[in-house]
Formats: structure tokens, sequence, C-alpha cells
């Protein structure tokens, strides 16, 4: 058997998981396990306890309220993919989720365990970055709200306590007819991307920039908003001359290095990803999805 | 020991209650305790989907699931995708006319992954099947017959249930 041994829990309410977080040291959640489990097969991890939420109740739904999404932390990619209500509401999300992964990994991956797991550059961390998304966390004092700003505090790691739970999240939706885009390179389709852009644009009946949203991920530890260049697209008319100078101060943002790319190649990611972002959000100002 | 669970599970229309050590997972619960070795174990971390089931009509990494979370579901491996024993799929039919696999290896994952993408998709374009199996690795046919076998077995189903 390649997991490591543990023992096996599966509680039915979120009371009883955070009963358990909270009784147990060395315990691991199991959501979706699209990446809990290979680790386990690989021994990365070696918990003494595997709280299974799968058949916790009432952690999967995709609901419309006050202007926002909200999205149960079980709810499947899957379900994300294929809601109506998110490719209206929250079209960056839709364009986002399609690059997760495959069929058979978004047929189980979960949104929690996205934001838990908080891979640099995973798609759903991205636009919750740029949603500036809430994060709905239980312990066993209650539950509490995380700015996504606030979420990741280091590497893969979130601003959770070792006996808290994320329940949900919650996304502001910008107004119907806003621009967006998520766009990512990635060496092979469905594989983590090295940079992602994903980008949000209002614009005012001139067609200048009120409001823009820029997220890069795959840069550094966590996604990151690129809040100089939203501040410098204030005012302006997206066209591409214009867009390439702003976009290049992008080139000296801090980048990781590693097997897959080294900094340099990220930066010009970064700006080549931006631009392309931000052109295609411009283009579908205006447009109903 | 290992900690272990009793589970029913039903597979491929059958149902099996067994007891199982609670780290197993769902694809070494189903070649080794169930004897049903079609679903194939490439990468064991969820890349090469060689171990792609159906579990309640979607598509999953047997690997990436323990045999425990299976209990009360449905799971289709690919030993039950034909409907008799003398039968082949139209799938599978079009996969042997159209040479769409060699050594066999990944056919399973890639099988059970169209199953579910022609049932939700009847009329798949090249693009559709290229996206659809980019989740499966295999390193004998280049995907090319793959693709073609699958576009066949698209219209073969379609003629046969009268589609225009």
């Amino acid at each position: 058997m390649k997991p490591p041994r543990f023992s096996y829990h599966d509680p039915r309410n979120v009371a009883d998981a955070v009963g358990l977080l909270t009784s147990f040291d060395n315990a691991k959640l199991l959501a979706g396990g699209q990446s809990l489990m290979p680790m386990l097969n690989m021994r990365f991890v070696l918990p003494d306890h595997v709280i299974d939420l799968n058949r916790v109740d009432g952690l999967s739904y995709i609901r419309e309220r006050d202007g926002a999404l909200e999205i149960g932390a079980m709810t499947r990619q899957r379900d994300i993919e294929f809601s109506a209500v998110v490719a209206r509401r929250c079209p960056l999300m839709h364009e986002a989720i399609r690059q997760v992964g495959h069929r058979q990994t978004r047929n189980r991956g979960t949104l929690g365990g996205s934001l838990c797991h908080l891979d640099p550059s995973a798609e759903l961390v991205s636009v919750a970055a740029a949603l500036d998304a809430k994060i709905a966390v239980a312990g066993k004092n209650g539950v509490r709200d995380i700015d996504f700003a606030a979420f990741p505090v280091a590497y893969m790691t979130p601003a959770i306590e070792l006996d808290e739970l994320v329940t949900g999240a919650t996304f502001p939706c910008w107004p119907d007819g806003h621009g967006y885009a998520f766009v990512e390179f990635a060496r092979r389709h469905g594989d983590f991307a090295i940079v992602s852009a994903a980008a949000l644009l209002e614009e005012d009946a001139n067609r200048k920039v009120t409001r823009a949203s820029l997220t890069l991920g795959g840069m550094g530890p966590a996604p990151v908003r690129a809040r100089e260049v939203e501040r410098a697209l204030i005012g302006e008319s997206i066209e591409e001359k214009r867009l390439r100078e702003i976009c290049e101060t992008l080139r000296s943002c801090e980048a990781i290095d590693d097997i897959h790319a080294p900094a340099s190649y990220r930066q010009q990611l970064a700006t080549v990803l931006s631009r392309r972002a931000l052109l295609k959000a411009h283009e579908r100002v205006g447009a109903r999805a | 020991m290992s900690e272990t669970r009793t589970i029913a599970v039903t597979v491929n229309g059958k149902r099996h209650e067994a007891t199982v050590p609670v780290r197993l997972t769902l694809a070494d619960f189903l070649r080794h305790q169930l004897g049903l070795t079609g679903t194939h174990l490439g990468c064991e971390h969820g890349v090469c989907g060689a171990c792609t089931v159906l579990l309640d009509s979607h598509s999953a990494r047997s690997c990436l699931m323990l045999a425990v979370q299976a209990d009360g579901h449905d799971i289709l491996t690919v030993e039950g995708i034909a409907p008799d024993a003398t039968t082949l799929h139209p799938l599978q039919q079009a996969f042997h006319d159209h040479h769409g696999l060699q050594c066999g290896f990944c056919t399973p994952g890639i099988l059970t992954t169209l199953i579910e993408l022609l049932r939700d998709n009847p009329d798949p374009t090249e693009d559709d099947i290229r996206v659809g199996i980019s989740g499966n690795l295999c390193r004998c046919t280049g995907y090319h017959n793959i693709v073609v076998a699958a576009l066949e077995a698209a219209k073969r189903m379609k003629a046969a249930r009268g589609a225009p």
C-alpha cells in the first residue's frame, strides 16, 4: 500500500469535523484528494489522522447573495465549471476553472481544497485574489472571515489555525458588462501554470478605465496583485502600445527560480500575459456573458 | 495492523461487501481485492490517467481515492463497458478498427474517460476529444488514432441511436 498508516474519520457535520481537528495532533483534512492523495501515495505527508470531509453535510453550494457568489468549500470544481450563475456573474472564474487540471480531476477537486493547498499558480487561488474574496473559516470558537489578501502567510501556507477548517468563500461580483480574462502559460494543457494573469476591467462611456484588477500567479509564494499596474491603468484608454509600456514595469517583479523556469523567464511571461489578459478583458467590456 | 473498515460498493452493476484497510486506494481495491486488473496503475499520483474509472457516472482517478470513500457509491471500470462477454462497446470496436492502441496500458483510462465525454457530448469536435483526453498519457500512439477512433465511435453511436 502506498499511503502511510493513519486513522480515518468521516464526520457528517462541520462541528464534528472541528471537534476531531481539535482533539488530534497531526491530522490532515481530505477534501477532493487531488493534491493530498498524491502526497500520501508518495509519503510526502505522514498524518496520524485523516479527516475526510466528503460526507460532511452542507459544504457544497453555489449561491448568489448581495452581489456576491458564495461557494461552499466542498463544491466540486466540476460544479463551478458547469454553473450558469458562475458563468453569468463571475465569468473570470468560469474561464479560469477550465484551465484547472483535467475533467477527471475537476470531478473530484474542490474549491476549499484548492484554496487551502494554496499552490502559487493555482487558478482558483488567483481568482480569489483578483476578486478580493473572503474565506470563511470554522473553528471551536465559531466562524470567522479572512480577507484573501491576508490568507496566504507563506508558500502553500494559509492563515488558518491547525484546529480550523475552511467552509466556503465569498467572491464579490463585478457589475454586468465588466471585462475579464484569465490567461496562463503551462507546458501542457492542465498542468499548473508557470505564470498566469487574471484581469478585470471596468470602463466609462469614453472607454477609459475606471477600475482594474490584475493578478499574477506563479511568480512568488502566492498569487499577487499587481497594484502599481492597476493604479497606472486608471483613466487610461486601453491600446496595445500604452499597455506594453505599463506592463513592462512587471519585468522588475520578484519571481522565483525553479526547475520549470528561471526568474527572468517568469518576468517575461508576466509582462506578456498581463498585456494579453488586459487586452482581452478590454475587448470584452460591455459584452454580455 | 492497519485500521480497517467494511464497505459496500457496486462495481459494474455487481454489489460487493469487503473489509479494507482504510489507507487502501480505490485502484488497489479494484485490482487486488476484486481482481479487476483492467484498471491500470501508471504513476499513482494522478498524472497519467490510466486508473480512471467512473464514480457515480463521473470520471475520477482511482489512485487518488481511498476505497473507504467509495462506500455506498457506484463504480464502472473498463470491465463493465462492453454490453456482454462477446460484444465490444462501439467505442472499443472503433479503437480496434482504427488501431487506437498499441500496448494497451493507457487504454482502460482513455476508454472510461471517453465514455463520459461521449455521453455528455455526443457530437464532439476533434478539439473536444483532444482536450477530453488531455489527462491521459499514451506513450505508443501519438494520440492520433485514439482521436480518430473516438470520432468514429461518436459517429457510430449517433447512427445507432437513429440520429440525423
